[in-house]
């Protein structure tokens, strides 16, 4: 009798054990301070091209965000006066422990607001999550339409643009320059990512040309990293266009691979994302490639100028010797967005911080400035931004010893994103109702 | 016929590709008894060594002697088994060989756990790039189709290597000692022979072959974090189906994998992602053990 | 008799600690609790396999099966009754059990724990490919309700733990029968000598068969709660490296014990939870490293702390 009961006494004793240590450690939290929690890949396959370039680029605003150094309007110090205080957390790890992570971040470590998400997983899984806690979150880098076309949330916004102004933008910049294409193939990456880009493409370019054919279309496993027979396959079938959403590790290899073998010779490359392997590529990238950066982002943004641009453009190549690819640019974003949401919401509430509901019911519907040009919540309910974009040509400068974009259109933000109450592929697919170009 | 012979290129450049990432693998299993889940994380030290060599070997006049780039790749992989061999053969594995071959997956499942972060605190997140062996050779062309030759190559050091393990356990001395350490671990030491210099050898020897994987590697990608991840399913496949410790299993496994999943991918795209497994599948169910199997002998 | 009344006061005991302690907890070690729980149930099903010798690195598929099964029948058939939840996805794992046990009942050892990870895989990558189940991005799953009753906020987050130590009790105390009967006996047989308990007369195919059933239901019922708790499910549930989790907690508590499962699985939620506040960069290290001194120091697992082994040689 006494054995066995001894035995789950002192297990469970040590269970609350370890739980009571946990739970002692728990940090406090300031009342001086704003303390967001930004959740972003340090690890893994997107690490390098996009949690980390992030992360960077928000360490270094947050900083200046605290010392008062970004021009008006965002010239006050940290957000509204109180200081930021981020805590990090590693997106990998897959969405069941990225709901975990949000939930210590929001009652374990008492965080104000969330800011976070590359991967659509994370991005689906999570804001149900912070409608639970009433927690106020923010996305600010995965691409799925899905988070808002078919959900609706209260204290979840995201403030960049989601990825159909992508593909949409690639096909229409076929038409503004006049390229021909006949056929074209793709390689995407076998998820939801590359599948609904490549579904974006084709029925883009079935509006906008609609004499083009779809050929082959291959889905390499994400990270495969070898893409020797994909590119035997496209080149067996000659198309004019080659489409491609793959992005980091997987889209340097497949440059690689795919140059060294004269691809870009023989059919036009276009990349839906490409901007952000610029950096490392280099004078390996060849000249004439289509790329965009989903949204006024890198390169395009640095050619176009501005005070805030330039300002980080400078700040942040100071700092980390490289220039700016996407991903800063919509931590920026995401951070000026909350930056004008809290401000708002102390002028309303007589300057104290506020709390989850008042940063809501502020940044619903709010616009503002950021290096990638103006951002509106002006899509589901006022909770998902839209944003303009910029497509551009690879060039690389000899003289000046860098990679460079010519031939860039920019579109506005209501020429291709969708309006508020339709679904990005069904707009699409009844050719653009609505849409505003100049 | 001309699409026949793009999927034969196709399939034996993937294959001999397999082969030389899975075949470290298998021996190691076959003599020490341990599958050995880093293999991946070594492979992916291998190509990080390889970048970093490569690189300084260009930086400090290799341009007068390219192809000695080759030599530099080898010597990085060699350097890499001679390091980590010994640590973690001797430090840590040797503690386990007397328990279940299941313990000894989770041991190298820790130190994969452990190497991937180490790897990253030695050579940062950001990828690096070594791709000059890989233009050297220039463009083949093969069938109705441009190829690199550095593939090609790939698979004649394959070929050569999987060549070279097999005459040295089958026809040379050192080599069949190790195959009756394989056969009988104890018999072998009642009858003089050193088991642990030919664990230590077998061990290298896999980590050698795994981080030269890594190398032959290295020019074709990025190296960056998390290559090794998706290595070791892939290998694992291909030892499965040609049989646990089995070299001429591992380059039949390889160039069956390779040819299958070149088929599917220019006929079935769809399938690129079951492929695989569905080749371990229907071998297993007809050779529950592999293709080549060694009888094994069992107490009652 | 008196090992069924040891049993009962040691489960009304556990259960009165565990709602003890749910309701002094704070919200996120609830949470967290719950999870360790759930899914020590799915490292219980790899014990009762590794008791006659088998190591299943393919629990991934049944947790994914009882995963699906909560949010597809909340989102396709409206169902969110956690009880009927619970109900189908025991039958589904059930049936598959009972189609795949038989086969994988032939092979030992590694090769056993390849194919239970190739089925496993195989299921990960229907999956990804299914975009109306959501591809890689999954599904969301609606919150639980009780038998009418559907609780929000705290009140949920307790009614999960309340409903996930039932379980664990229940099935903790209905396995510790089991261990002791003549099935269960067998089955530390069949790990120690094969071809003897066959010569005596026992069947060693029906035990392994019988045993991934029982391994089956119970990753299905931890894949349910878990999936139901978290509020959403997607095809990672049955990739490699979260069977490989479950192994790893049963080798952790060793199969001498069955609350040293549930203390295991508490013990990697935990060393998770804080490793990546802690490590971000370097959690999977500490991860490792943990395992590395846990594999050395305890070499019959966490339960070897409180069970000494009885019987004598292997």
């Amino acid at each position: 009798m006494r054995s066995s009961v001894k035995r789950l006494v002192s297990a469970t004793a040590a269970a609350a054990l370890s739980l009571g240590i946990a739970a002692g450690a728990q940090a406090a939290s300031h009342s001086e301070t704003f303390k967001i929690g930004v959740v972003t890949f340090l690890s893994g396959g997107a690490a390098e091209s996009f949690g980390v370039p992030a992360w960077n680029g928000g360490k270094l605003m947050i900083d200046m965000l605290n010392k008062g150094e970004l021009p008006a309007p965002y010239d006050q110090k940290g957000f509204g006066g109180l200081m930021i205080e981020a805590i990090e957390i590693d997106e990998a790890g897959g969405a069941t422990k990225q709901v975990q992570e949000f939930r210590n971040l929001v009652q374990r470590e008492k965080v104000d607001a969330v800011l976070g998400y590359v991967s659509s997983g994370d991005c689906l899984a999570v804001p149900p999550v912070a409608e639970e806690l009433k927690a106020f979150l923010v996305l600010y880098d995965c691409g799925t339409p899905r988070v808002f076309e078919e959900g609706s949330y209260n204290y979840v916004f995201r403030t960049a643009a989601h990825a159909a102004m992508d593909n949409i933008s690639l096909a229409k910049y076929m038409t503004s320059r006049g390229i021909k294409v006949g056929s074209f193939a793709g390689v995407n990456q076998d998820y939801a990512w590359g599948h609904d880009s490549w579904a974006d493409f084709v029925a883009s370019m079935g509006i906008l040309m609609p004499d083009a054919k779809a050929t082959t279309s291959l889905f390499p496993k994400i990270f495969a990293g070898q893409y020797g027979t994909e590119i035997s396959a496209v080149m067996r079938e000659k198309p004019d266009l080659l489409h491609s959403s793959l992005w980091g590790g997987d889209l340097q290899a497949f440059m690689l691979q795919a140059s060294a073998r004269g691809i870009h010779k023989r059919m036009q490359v276009a990349l839906a994302a490409g901007d952000h392997v610029i950096p490392q590529l280099g004078q390996k990238m060849p000249d004439g490639i289509i790329l965009g950066a989903r949204g006024m982002n890198g390169l395009a943004a640095h050619a176009k100028g501005g005070e805030l641009v330039d300002l980080l453009w400078d700040r942040y190549k100071a700092e980390y010797g490289v220039f700016p690819v996407q991903a800063p640019f919509r931590m920026w974003q995401g951070l000026l967005g909350v930056k004008t949401a809290v401000e708002a919401a102390m002028k309303a509430n007589g300057g104290k911080k506020p709390t989850a509901e008042q940063m809501a019911a502020a940044m619903k519907g709010q616009t503002w400035e950021a290096p990638s040009g103006t951002i509106t919540m002006a899509l589901g309910n006022g909770h998902q931004a839209i944003q303009p974009n910029a497509i551009g040509t690879t060039k690389w400068d000899e003289a000046a010893g860098e990679m460079t974009l010519v031939d860039v259109e920019y579109y506005d933000a209501e020429c291709v994103n969708p309006p508020n109450g339709i679904k990005a592929v069904d707009w699409i697919k009844a050719g653009f109702p609505g849409a505003k170009c100049n | 016929m001309d699409l026949f012979l793009v999927i034969l290129v196709d399939g034996l450049i993937y294959g001999a590709w397999l082969f030389i990432v899975s075949v470290g693998l298998t021996l190691v299993f076959g003599v020490l008894g341990i599958l050995n889940l880093a293999h991946g994380s070594l492979y992916a030290i291998g190509a990080y060594s390889t970048a970093t060599a490569v690189g300084i070997y260009f930086a400090y006049g290799g341009d007068a002697f390219p192809l000695g780039s080759y030599a530099v790749m080898a010597l990085a992989a060699l350097l890499v088994a001679v390091v980590i061999a010994p640590l973690l053969e001797r430090g840590l594995l040797r503690h386990f060989y007397h328990r279940d071959e299941v313990i000894g997956v989770l041991v190298t499942y820790g130190v994969f756990l452990i190497l991937e972060d180490a790897i990253k605190l030695i050579w940062g997140v950001d990828p690096l790039f070594v791709y000059e062996p890989y233009d050297l050779l220039g463009m083949v062309e093969a069938g109705p189709l441009f190829y690199v030759a550095y593939d090609f190559l790939v698979i004649a050091v394959s070929a050569v290597a999987g060549f070279a393990v097999w005459y040295f356990l089958n026809r040379t001395r050192r080599g069949k000692v190790m195959l009756a350490v394989i056969h009988d671990r104890e018999m072998s030491q009642t009858m003089g022979v050193n088991v642990d210099k030919v664990f230590l050898l077998a061990f290298g020897a896999g980590v050698f072959l795994a981080a030269f994987g890594g190398a032959l590697t290295a020019p074709m990608i990025s190296v960056s974090p998390g290559i090794g991840v998706n290595v070791i399913i892939v290998a694992f496949a291909v030892i499965i189906i040609g049989g646990l410790g089995s070299i001429e299993g591992a380059a039949l496994g390889a160039v069956m994998v390779g040819i299958s999943r070149a088929a599917s991918v220019h006929l079935m795209p769809e399938l690129e992602l079951f492929i695989i497994y569905f080749v371990m599948a229907v071998v297993l169910i007809f050779r529950p053990e592999g293709i080549f199997v060694r009888t094994q002998t069992r107490k009652i | 008799m008196k090992a069924l009344s040891d049993i009962r006061v040691a489960s009304l005991l556990a259960l009165a600690l565990l709602i003890g302690g749910g309701l002094a907890l704070p919200d996120w070690a609830l949470f967290l609790m719950t999870i360790g729980l759930a899914k020590a149930l799915v490292s219980l099903g790899i014990v009762v396999q590794m008791r006659a010798g088998l190591v299943s690195f393919g629990q991934g598929l049944f947790f994914c099966i009882g995963a699906y099964v909560a949010g597809l029948m909340a989102n396709f058939a409206g169902l969110t009754d956690i009880f009927v939840l619970t109900g189908i996805s025991v039958l589904a794992c059930l049936a598959i059990g009972g189609i795949f046990g038989p086969l994988l009942a032939n092979y030992r050892g590694i090769f056993f724990a390849m194919l239970s990870l190739s089925l496993s895989m195989i299921l990960y990558g229907i999956l990804s490919k299914m975009n109306s189940l959501g591809g890689t991005d999954g599904l969301n799953v609606a919150a639980p309700t009780f038998a009418g009753y559907a609780p929000e906020g705290r009140a949920l987050s307790l009614s999960l733990y309340l409903y996930t130590s039932f379980i664990v009790v229940a099935i903790g105390a209905i396995l510790r029968t089991g261990f002791d009967s003549q099935h269960g006996l067998v089955s530390l047989a069949v790990r120690s000598n094969e071809l003897r308990v066959e010569y005596l007369g026992a069947s060693v195919r029906r035990t392994n068969a019988i045993n991934y059933v029982i391994s089956a239901m119970l990753g299905g019922i931890g894949g349910v709660i878990t999936g139901l708790a978290i509020g959403h499910v997607d095809p990672e549930y049955a990739y490699w490296t979260t069977s490989g989790e479950f192994v790893f907690v049963a080798i952790l508590a060793g199969y001498l014990s069955i609350p040293a499962v549930f203390v295991a699985s508490i013990i990697l939620e935990l060393v998770r939870s804080f490793s990546n506040l802690y490590f971000p960069n370097t959690w999977q290290m500490v991860l490792g490293v943990f395992l590395l001194v846990i594999i050395l120091t305890l070499p019959n697992g966490l339960g070897s702390l409180f069970h000494r082994r009885r019987e004598g040689g292997s």
